[in-house]
């Protein structure tokens, strides 16, 4: 494997400020930033306990968001309440399918990829895997870049309650659904966030280490 | 200064050391061991930042100033703001909801716009920006919870699905969303960690 003449940071002692980058001298104890005055340490502070409970969180959240009209639209005779998944589906319905495709990658699949995803990257660090870090480490960027899209429903709830607003004629008001999906979204967000891709290969280097011995 | 150390990169993905090159434009650095991108060499110089980042300031205020699409139903037409849609949700009982509309698609946004412009107008004069470090700090922060892009997907789902009840009309205010998520991609994309080095090497 090439893997193996990597230097890594922690082997010469050295940290990356996560502010700005600067590369500095890394002895015990608290250090900051030589250039900006950032707080330094060598790995994102508590990682697997405060993802999981970002992760756990935002599960949680996810049935009522799904179960929760996102929001109710209603006309003179009668009102209607619709779920994220009827939004799909109507779009579809109407001939739209190229976006019930979009809207449905952006607010069922990409968080759906986001629980499996964390949680793979969280259990597989934790029994400590040396087994396919660069496959982990690819599936942790595409995350942490895909994650933000999945606030296009919230945006289209939004500007909907905005613009069909005819009196009595025709209306939509916010379900409480699309609350709880907003959260979901932020929560997700702050948990990749939260996760250090870094013990991807630390556990690793340590699990290769056990094997050689 | 430790000059031996100044002169390295370590990938924030992996933790791996490497020894900083000089890029040719539009080239990027990507790491050895876990393909993360490190550092990039930008396609536009520090004065051609500047004017993006001022053009997006011009779209911003034109996006925020006029109405995004109209509506209309047996005659009678209504339109919405940015603003206008963020009240509406507040006013209908989804008070959080409008907090973070009106946080990533207005006051990031906005911050963005203005502080890189505030940072790159000092930089081209070679003067040191004032609240240097302080700016950068929120700039790394607001990145990825700034998201006009996915507004401009989000109208666009949104006109589909009143379209087959209600008239459309796209007013301005898209056209400029639009051409602001355009700029403020480019001028999102400039590296942060490269404005550390220029700062540096323009302000000695």
């Amino acid at each position: 494997m090439t893997t193996e003449a990597v230097a890594t940071a922690a082997d010469l002692d050295i940290v990356a400020c996560h502010c700005c980058g600067q590369v500095c001298q890394h002895a015990a104890g608290d250090i900051c930033c030589v250039r900006c005055g950032t707080h330094l340490h060598r790995r994102k502070r508590d990682s697997l306990s405060r993802t999981w409970a970002l992760l756990l969180a935002a599960m949680i959240l996810y049935v009522p968001a799904n179960l929760l009209p996102i929001m109710r639209t209603g006309s003179l005779f009668s009102s209607q309440d619709n779920t994220i998944l009827s939004g799909v589906v109507e779009l579809w319905r109407n001939g739209s399918w190229d976006l019930a495709v979009i809207v449905f990658v952006a607010s069922i699949l990409v968080p759906l990829l986001k629980f499996a995803a964390l949680l793979v990257l969280l259990i597989s660090v934790q029994m400590g895997k040396d087994w396919r870090t660069l496959g982990r480490a690819r599936l942790f960027r595409l995350i942490e870049n895909i994650g933000y899209w999945s606030m296009l429903d919230v945006f289209v709830v939004t500007l909907l309650v905005a613009l069909v607003h005819f009196q009595k004629l025709s209306r939509v008001d916010p379900g409480p659904g699309v609350v709880y999906f907003a959260v979901v979204v932020v929560l997700t967000m702050l948990a990749s966030m939260a996760f250090d891709p870094r013990l991807i290969w630390d556990t690793a280097a340590v699990a290769r280490k056990h094997a050689d011995d | 200064m430790d000059t031996s150390v100044a002169n390295l990169v370590i990938c924030e993905h992996c933790d791996a050391v490497h020894r900083r090159h000089e890029l040719a434009r539009g080239e990027v650095a990507r790491c050895v061991r876990c393909q993360a991108l490190l550092y990039r060499c930008p396609w536009l110089d520090v004065n051609s930042m500047f004017a993006l980042a001022l053009a997006a300031a011009v779209m911003f205020f034109i996006a925020n100033t006029w109405p995004i699409v109209s509506l209309g139903l047996n005659g009678i037409h209504r339109s919405a703001t940015l603003w206008g849609a963020i009240f509406a949700v507040a006013s209908d009982g989804a008070g959080l909801v409008a907090v973070l509309v009106a946080l990533m698609l207005f006051f990031f946004p906005l911050l963005q716009v203005i502080l890189f412009g505030w940072i790159l107008g000092f930089l081209r004069l070679h003067r040191r920006p004032p609240g240097f470090v302080p700016i950068m700090r929120i700039l790394t922060a607001i990145g990825p919870w700034s998201m006009v892009e996915v507004f401009l997907l989000g109208t666009l789902v949104a006109v589909v699905k009143a379209g087959s009840i209600f008239d459309i009309i796209l007013q301005p205010g898209i056209w400029a969303f639009a051409a602001l998520t355009v700029l403020l991609t480019l001028v999102a994309s400039f590296d942060l960690r490269r404005m550390w080095v220029l700062q540096r090497e323009r302000c000695a």
